[in-house]
């Protein structure tokens, strides 16, 4: 139902039909929604390999064609960096494909991945007035996968639009992190002629996108891509560098010459349930699941000397992407079962639509309305099981989702040798430690001002060390703002 | 960058390298840590003590002995030969203050790191006395450093090669029981600091201990180093990495340290493989 060449036949086959017609809006919506051709669910957990391929050319028009171009444009409305959804979407119906990307350009840095790794039902598509019309956000014009369709004509070959550098201004900034936000406020301040260097902790650049979101989901080599291009416009790398430790965050201002600082640092502050039985061998975070994994390349057995935890049964606790992405990785590192346990209902799963979908394909199996209330181990202290305990749900709670009430009494063994703990991150709090003044608040959030500035002077923040864990969006829109008011401040100062 | 600037093999399975690194030369303290990795698409990140810095020439001093994969190419790397990654310093810096008495021990490999504590404590206006084991006599480091800012120096050996036969609980009983020390440092296997720490517990001396767990980042991210201190979990990373080891449940941090080990094993036994073969090559 996935297969490639059957979808881009069906598409190919309905092209020839529409193609020069002109049609109305009901036509258009007619047209049906494209599937995204995909691995074979059996080859794939076999492999480390992108499962999502890409649509064809004949689909990516086609799909372009259900935009009715509303004049409202209500899908704008769901972006976080609002890009001119509709002016991309008919380049791209038109088979104009570069100058669909160069619209979401005006808006958005990193479209390869935004397109492949954005909660679209819940931003654009959730507001698609063809889903409305069809009752089912589901049938929303796939905003994202057209944009990823574009980015990847300029990443297989095309020509990369290289941005232009303003001419030298002799000021310097410091860039605290190499994550979305990072890079896209790096671009930003380097395409204003300022000098940028990016400390980075990890060996690697890319911040969770490297570490975290497997290849299977986002191919390392797009995000290598997108920071080869900052460095050919001049930006500066410094990797093993740990603002903090290596260099305090105020000696980069006092003692460095840096005139500002933006601190793209991240969340990465993996939660624990703080139950019984958490430190036992088996249970890990998800972070440290994913960073063997994908950083430490340790699912590559013959390479890598980083040694991975081989699991027969898993239990994943959370309901995000983290997750998933932890699920999907233990069936390919060959686990014969991988529970996902979620307090809430499938309606409540904050992971995205797309990967709930895949997981269950390769035969993740969810647990729904279950939590675990302690982890029991061997004589060993490895894992043998997890006692779980059934919920409802009652009354919304403050972020509107109901709120899961434990059932009395409904204890069950679930026998796992692996227990995988995703259930969110807080505030990394080694800045906060390490520098006076730095405004934080109750979960270690930076605090910051409307334009990204915080509470010491030249010094500004976003991404998720500001929202707390978000998404890669979110941190690109907030390092694309801090770079605005650091250009701002920077010209404000030039010529004295 | 990260040019192996000096290298000295101080046992059959322990050596001591200096390594370029100006800016962690700069801002290290003593108790604090680096980690580094051969390899930047698959080596393995491994944490390290400084055992010591000389800012000047902007260098540090490691000492390791060679128990797994990467500790074992490292010890085969030559002067002028670069470390691919190496970052720090990480964790805790030791609290150095003037306590009155104190007594450090240095286990085996644990003398390289306890050897800046100790001599921040004595500038620091304490009273030091050192104890040191090893397994026998060729294990001993660092006893002429450890010799001049002891005010009193024990040296022990297990099997009485060298010093006084005995295990480092043994005299630190003793000094326990005679000098009424304000402090204890203890750093080297796990077995010895918890010992130790159960050496100290019904004199009320206040132990440190400086644990070395599994790490993968060190810097907070992935809590793979988490230990369980007085019934609360602490990341060694950035909680420590020295804790009052009269707190620390050594047993569960053992097992833990265990975690990949069959893996491992795996995984050094290939590395002896391909090593040897490069030999195999160079001879040919
Ligand atoms: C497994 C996983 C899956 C996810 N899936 C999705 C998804 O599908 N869609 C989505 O939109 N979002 C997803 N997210 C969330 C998304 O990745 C984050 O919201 C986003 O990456 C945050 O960007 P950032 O730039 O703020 O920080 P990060 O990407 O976290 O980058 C921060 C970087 O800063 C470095 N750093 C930290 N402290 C310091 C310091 N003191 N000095 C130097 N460097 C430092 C870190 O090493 C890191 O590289 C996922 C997250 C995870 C963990
Ligand atoms: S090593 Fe990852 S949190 Fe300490």
């Amino acid at each position: 139902m996935h297969d490639l060449k059957h979808l881009d036949a069906e598409a190919k086959k309905l092209m020839m039909e529409l193609e020069g017609k002109t049609l109305k809006p009901r036509e258009r919506a007619a047209i049906p929604p494209q599937e995204m051709p995909a691995q074979d669910a059996q080859k794939r957990i076999g492999n480390m390999n992108e499962v999502a391929r890409g649509y064809t050319e004949a689909q990516v028009r086609l799909e372009s064609m259900r935009c009715l171009q509303c004049k409202n444009a209500p899908c704008i409305k769901g972006c976080p960096v609002e890009i001119d959804i509709p002016r991309f979407i008919k380049h791209a119906e038109d088979g104009k494909f570069a100058e669909s990307l160069a619209v979401i350009k005006e808006s958005s840095l990193l479209p390869a991945i935004c397109g492949r790794v954005c909660p679209q039902e819940t931003q654009c598509q959730e507001f698609c007035t063809v889903g409305k019309m069809l009752k089912d956000v589901n049938k929303a014009v796939s905003i994202g996968r057209i944009e990823r369709y574009v980015a990847d004509v300029e990443l297989h070959g095309g020509n990369p639009i290289m941005p232009e550098v303003a001419s030298p201004t002799g000021k310097r900034v410091a860039i605290v992190g190499s994550g979305p936000a990072g890079i896209t406020a790096a671009a930003d301040i380097r395409k204003a002629g300022h000098e940028v260097t990016i400390f980075e902790a990890f060996h690697k650049p890319g911040g969770v996108m490297v570490y975290g979101i497997p290849e299977f989901r986002l191919p390392k080599a797009i995000v290598e891509y997108e920071i080869n291009n900052l460095k050919q416009m001049g930006v500066e790398i410094k990797t093993n560098f740990l603002v903090g430790r290596t260099r305090k965050l105020r000696d980069l201002i006092d003692k460095d010459g840096y005139n500002a600082v933006f601190i793209g640092s991240g969340a990465g502050l993996p939660k624990f349930m703080h139950i019984e039985g958490e430190n036992l061998i088996g249970v890990l975070s998800a972070n440290e699941y994913l960073t063997r994994s994908n950083l430490m390349k340790a699912y590559n057995r013959e390479h890598a000397h980083t040694p991975i935890f081989v699991s027969r049964v898993v239990g994943v606790l959370g309901g995000g992407n983290v997750a998933m992405d932890a699920a999907r990785t233990a069936v390919r590192l060959g686990a014969e079962k991988v529970y996902v346990v979620y307090r809430r209902t499938e309606k409540e799963m904050p992971a995205r639509v797309e990967e709930v979908a895949h997981a269950k394909e390769e035969g993740v199996e969810f647990l729904l309305l279950q939590s675990p209330k302690r982890i029991l181990g061997n004589e060993k202290q490895q894992v043998r099981a997890m006692e779980v305990l059934s919920y409802k749900l009652g009354e919304p709670d403050d972020s509107g989702r109901r709120r899961p009430i434990a059932i009395e009494g409904s204890e069950r063994e679930l026998p796992v040798d692996t227990v995988i703990v995703s259930i969110g991150n807080d505030s990394n709090p080694l800045l906060e430690k390490t520098t006076e003044g730095l405004a934080t608040n109750k979960w270690g959030n930076i605090i910051i001002n409307d334009d990204c500035s915080t509470s010491i002077d030249r010094i500004y923040a976003g991404g998720d060390i500001v929202l707390g864990a978000a998404t890669v969006i979110l941190a690109m829109g907030q390092g694309r703002k801090a770079a605005a008011s650091i250009n701002a401040l920077l010209a404000s100062e030039s010529g004295d | 960058m990260n040019r192996i600037l000096a290298k000295r093999q101080l046992s059959d399975e322990v050596f001591l390298m200096k390594i370029e690194a100006p800016l962690i030369a700069q801002e290290r303290q003593p108790g604090q840590f680096i980690i580094l990795q051969l390899d930047t698409d698959f080596g393995e990140r491994i944490p390290l003590t400084i055992a010591d810095a000389d800012p000047e020439e902007g260098s540090i001093t490691i000492i390791f002995q060679t128990v797994g994969n990467t500790s074992h190419r490292l010890a085969a790397m030559e002067t002028g030969d670069a470390i691919e990654n190496l970052l720090g310093p990480l964790g805790h810096p030791t609290d150095i203050r003037k306590y009155g008495k104190v007594v450090c021990v240095g286990g085996g490999i644990g003398v390289a790191p306890l050897h800046p504590i100790a001599k921040a404590m004595k500038e620091a206006g304490n009273e030091v006395t050192i104890i040191i084991g090893a397994r026998n006599r060729k294990l001993v480091i660092f006893e002429e450093e450890m010799g001049r800012i002891a005010d009193k120096l024990i040296v022990c050996t297990d099997d009485g090669s060298y010093g006084r036969k005995a295990l480092v609980t043994g005299p630190l009983k003793e000094v326990c029981e005679t000098w009424n020390p304000d402090l204890a440092v203890a750093i080297g296997p796990p077995i010895m600091m918890k010992f130790c720490a159960e050496t100290t517990r019904p004199f009320g001396v206040h132990t440190l201990v400086s644990l070395n767990t599994i790490m993968i980042d060190g810097t907070g991210m992935c809590g793979g180093c988490r230990v369980t201190v007085g019934g609360e979990t602490k990341f060694v990373c950035v909680d420590g990495p020295e804790f009052d080891g009269h707190l620390v449940d050594f047993d569960n941090m053992m097992l833990r340290l265990g975690t990949y080990t069959r893996e491992e094993e795996a995984d050094h036994h290939a590395c002896h493989l391909d090593l040897a073969l490069e030999e195999d090559h160079g001879n040919a």
